[in-house]
């Protein structure tokens, strides 16, 4: 009990440590406009471009970078109004930091009703605005969850060797969830992970692309002879699922294994996207996506190995593959992965992850998995 | 036989020929009786140098007849003159005249009393008087088609008020509606283009109010001179007829007389292209050497003839004239130099208004004049409707589909002066394509559109101004409140930052932001 209060502290003052940190930013921009207006100058507020152009990859971080071009929003007769709910909005931020309480964009949204003019009337303009505080803040390394501004969407589900610590929001007092009891169900990654903190020793995290496939894994126990943790995608990631993983990978400093299926866009969008993140939203990259992420499988190579049954790729994966070989920064960067994306397309054909049950159902966990992970250093990156 | 043949084509030119005329159905043949008569007044007026004052009336008789009453204070016709003018056909001294007017054939007036007598079998009613002194006479009479001749069913003295004038009634079957064709959008259009003319209208329907459109000018608009054809515009039925009129002897000073332009040079070059015979007498001159003269007309390069005796509304009268029958915000007129189409001067105009009580919804009204005669039919036929199609009035600010007219809050008017006005058809409705007249219309267009362009800008920019001014007033309160709550300032604090930002703002804006 000792311990765990001491735990309960450290992640407590951690968690005081960052809010505080996302509260003297707030004020820091809300007093540098309200000093530039005393001054008799026009305020402005500097966010960064969210172009394609203004993205690129980043070797040394490992993952799709924003640049550093920056867009000013000076304070005019045309931009007052947004202004003033940006404003408004950083305001709510501080509130719900101090509060200790969070909003959902739809929140959001409600909450502007009390502000008179400047409230929204449609969501959209709220999400906008929110949008432009996110991309605002995350020029100073702080994210939207810490801003307390939440994702309705939850994450996926999470099994095996882990404890997660997770703080009540009424009592402060620390609850340890451990992911090994949950029997034949699962571990939900919450909305906003930020005030999570971990023990573990398991020696990986498998990320899975079904639900199909983790459901097997968990209910045979896979975890518990492989010693690592289960984390369940459902296709491509959500924020919480990508900052669920990327913080256990960073915190625990574990390697994050992906097992998808073999398709362009298993490869392309769901593998891609939880390592290097997405050139749209740039400018979050940095909180979501798991660099040290690895592919385990199902490589175009395993068709051929395992004899897997397959399917004829559709136009549209042919498309995909075409485009990411050609145009994707983070394949550009990888000639491994050009010759695998390369070698699946001159098969033609896709294989799904439980594609394995041609030799078995549980051919995946007696035989496939055991033996990729022999041979870590065959992983594609 | 050639008597008799002209008798016959005479009447069957009429019924056959109704169409050209203007009295092909009877809501139009309501309209073009009004007109005829109305354009009759104003030029008899305008003649004697007299502001016309004109009465107009419709008495509904039954559902559908109507007697039309023109009267005007114009200087009268002598009592010998009445048969002639108003009962036969093409009489008239406008036909070969080269002097702007508003009727042109002379066939308008009597083919209205003909159709009146023939849709109702009663009588033309011409009251007139000459003068302060002179009897007034009342004359009934109905054409006789046959002959060619109006038969007098009363002739008498009268006692008549008006000192001088005179006074029309036709009975006749027709309709009467409202709107853009009826008589009152007639009368309306006829007072743009006439700003010197005062006229009274009684329309049949009697919840009505008499309808006066006042005068704007004391001035009448000076007199039309009256030029001899150019070489360029003859055609060569028109010059063999002339050569057989002609007074002049010798076909060399036949040239010189009765052209516009033609010096003593260009007599002798003419002569010479056509090789004929600088002595040659103009009345024997044969059928071929005849065409050579034509062909050497249009050849031999001839100086424009002379383009002062166009006398166009005038960009002042116009405006005031709009201003007065158009409620809008804006008014802009533009009178185009004289030009020359195939040797006849001719002179465009076009006023527009724009905004106010007009509807915005709708395309634009078109407005159609020749001779500052309101042209009311085929309009998609007319070569000043083509015109406007043409123009991107996008580039102005007005919005325009494809192959449409403009739409937005506008009344346009486009008036085309001309010694003679080439129209499509006898019924003068709509004028043709020569390609200079379409670029006159052209160039005045985009004129008035650069200036309606001017002023649309400008009232957007003053609407964006007010708005932007209630914006600062209603947002920055909020500013100051988000930054109150952010930084916990105190009220004072808040309400001084919301001052100076609004003051901060306000200079920039005024500074020309």
């Amino acid at each position: 009990m000792k311990k765990g209060s001491g735990v309960s502290d450290e992640v407590n003052r951690r968690n005081r440590r960052t809010d505080q940190q996302t509260v003297d930013l707030l004020t820091a921009t809300a007093r540098d406009i309200h000093t530039r207006i005393l001054a008799r100058r026009k305020p402005d507020l500097k966010f960064p471009v969210r172009t394609l152009a203004n993205v690129s990859y980043s070797e040394r971080k490992g993952y799709l970078e924003i640049g550093r071009a920056k867009k000013v929003r000076t304070l005019s007769v045309n931009t007052v109004k947004t202004f003033a709910q940006t404003l408004r909005m950083m305001s709510l931020s501080k509130s719900l930091i101090e509060t200790n309480d969070f909003a959902t964009k739809r929140d959001a949204y409600y909450q502007s009703k009390n502000w008179g003019e400047v409230m929204f009337h449609e969501q959209p303009e709220s999400d906008t605005v929110m949008d432009d505080i996110e991309a605002l803040f995350s020029v100073h390394s702080i994210n939207r969850e810490q801003l307390r501004f939440i994702p309705d969407e939850h994450g996926g589900a999470v099994a095996g060797e882990l404890v997660v610590l997770d703080p009540d929001l009424e009592t402060g007092r620390l609850e340890r969830i451990d992911c090994t009891r949950f029997g034949s169900g699962a571990y939900s990654i919450p909305s906003s992970v930020e005030q999570l903190s971990f023990e573990t020793k398991a020696s990986f995290v498998l990320a899975i692309e079904t639900g199909g496939m983790f459901q097997r894994l968990q209910n045979h126990k896979f975890w518990k002879s492989a010693n690592c943790i289960l984390v369940s995608m459902g296709g491509v990631p959500t924020r919480a699922t990508r900052r669920f993983i990327r913080r256990l990978a960073d915190e625990m400093k574990i390697p994050v294994y992906a097992f998808v299926d073999c398709d362009p866009y298993g490869i392309s969008n769901i593998y891609r996207t939880l390592k290097v993140g997405s050139g749209n939203a740039a400018h979050i990259n940095q909180f979501f996506c798991v660099p040290q992420a690895r592919f385990l499988g199902v490589t175009p190579q395993d068709i051929v190995d395992y004899k897997l049954p397959t399917h004829p790729l559709k136009e549209v994966d042919v498309k995909r593959a075409k485009d990411a070989i050609k145009n994707d920064p983070f394949f550009q960067q990888h000639k491994t992965w050009q010759k695998s994306m390369e070698q699946l397309l001159k098969m033609g054909v896709r294989a799904e992850q439980q594609a394995l049950a041609r030799w078995g159902l549980n051919y995946v966990i007696d035989e496939y998995l055991p033996a990729k992970l022999k041979a870590r250093d065959r992983f594609l990156p | 036989m050639a008597a008799k043949q002209r008798e016959i084509s005479v009447s069957e030119f009429f019924s056959k020929n109704r169409h050209l005329l203007g009295f092909d159905n009877p809501s139009k043949a309501l309209l073009t009786t009004v007109r005829e008569a109305v354009d009759n007044s104003l030029d008899a007026c305008e003649e004697a140098g007299i502001l016309p004052d004109l009465l107009v009336e419709i008495h509904r008789l039954a559902e559908d007849r109507f007697r039309v009453v023109v009267q005007d204070n114009g200087p009268g016709i002598v009592r010998q003159q009445i048969p002639k003018i108003f009962g036969r056909l093409l009489y008239g001294s406008k036909f070969h005249s080269l002097k702007q007017s508003r009727g042109q054939q002379g066939i308008g007036i009597s083919a209205a009393g003909m159709y009146g007598v023939l849709t109702t079998g009663k009588p033309f009613v011409v009251i007139s008087r000459t003068g302060k002194g002179r009897p007034a006479h009342h004359v009934e009479l109905v054409m006789n088609t046959k002959k060619n001749q109006p038969d007098i069913l009363r002739d008498e003295e009268t006692a008549w008020e008006p000192e001088h004038g005179t006074r029309i009634e036709i009975t006749l079957q027709g309709i009467y509606k409202k709107g853009r064709h009826s008589v009152d959008g007639y009368l309306r259009q006829i007072a743009i283009a006439n700003p010197h003319a005062r006229i009274a209208y009684r329309s049949p329907d009697p919840e009505d109010d008499l309808t006066v459109f006042e005068r704007v000018a004391d001035e009448l608009p000076p007199e039309p001179l009256e030029i001899k054809p150019h070489p360029h515009g003859v055609e060569l039925g028109m010059l063999l007829k002339m050569l057989k009129e002609t007074t002049y002897r010798d076909v060399f000073t036949f040239l010189q007389k009765e052209f516009s332009r033609v010096s003593p040079r260009v007599a002798g070059e003419l002569l010479a292209e056509a090789a004929i015979p600088v002595r040659a007498r103009s009345a024997q001159i044969e059928a071929h050497a005849a065409e050579r003269l034509h062909q050497a007309l249009g050849k031999v390069k001839i100086m424009a003839p002379p383009t002062n005796c166009i006398s166009p509304i005038g960009e002042d009268l116009l405006l005031r004239a709009l201003q007065q029958e158009v409620r809008a915000d804006f008014y802009a007129t533009v009178t185009r130099p004289p030009s020359v189409y195939r040797g006849n001067p001719f002179q465009v105009e076009v006023g527009i208004a724009y905004g106010g009580d007009l509807s915005s919804e709708d395309l634009v009204t078109l407005y159609r004049y020749a001779n500052r005669v309101p042209l009311q039919y085929q309009q998609s036929s007319c070569a000043i409707t083509k015109a406007v199609l043409n123009v991107d009035w996008k580039s102005y600010q007005i919005a325009q589909s494809r192959g449409a007219l403009p739409s937005g809050p506008a009344v346009l008017i486009v008036h085309v002066a001309s010694v003679w006005v080439p129209f499509t058809s006898e019924s003068k409705e709509a004028v043709a394509h020569y390609p200079e007249i379409l670029k006159e219309i052209r160039l005045a267009l985009q004129e008035a559109g650069r200036r309606v362009s001017l002023h649309i800008g400008r009232t957007r920019r003053d609407r964006e101004e007010g708005k932007k001014r209630t914006y600062i007033q209603k947002y920055i309160p909020h500013i100051g409140a988000a930054l109150q709550e952010i930084l916990k300032l105190s009220d004072p604090e808040r309400d001084k930052t919301v001052a100076v930002l609004i003051d901060v703002l306000e200079r920039s804006r005024s500074g020309g932001e």
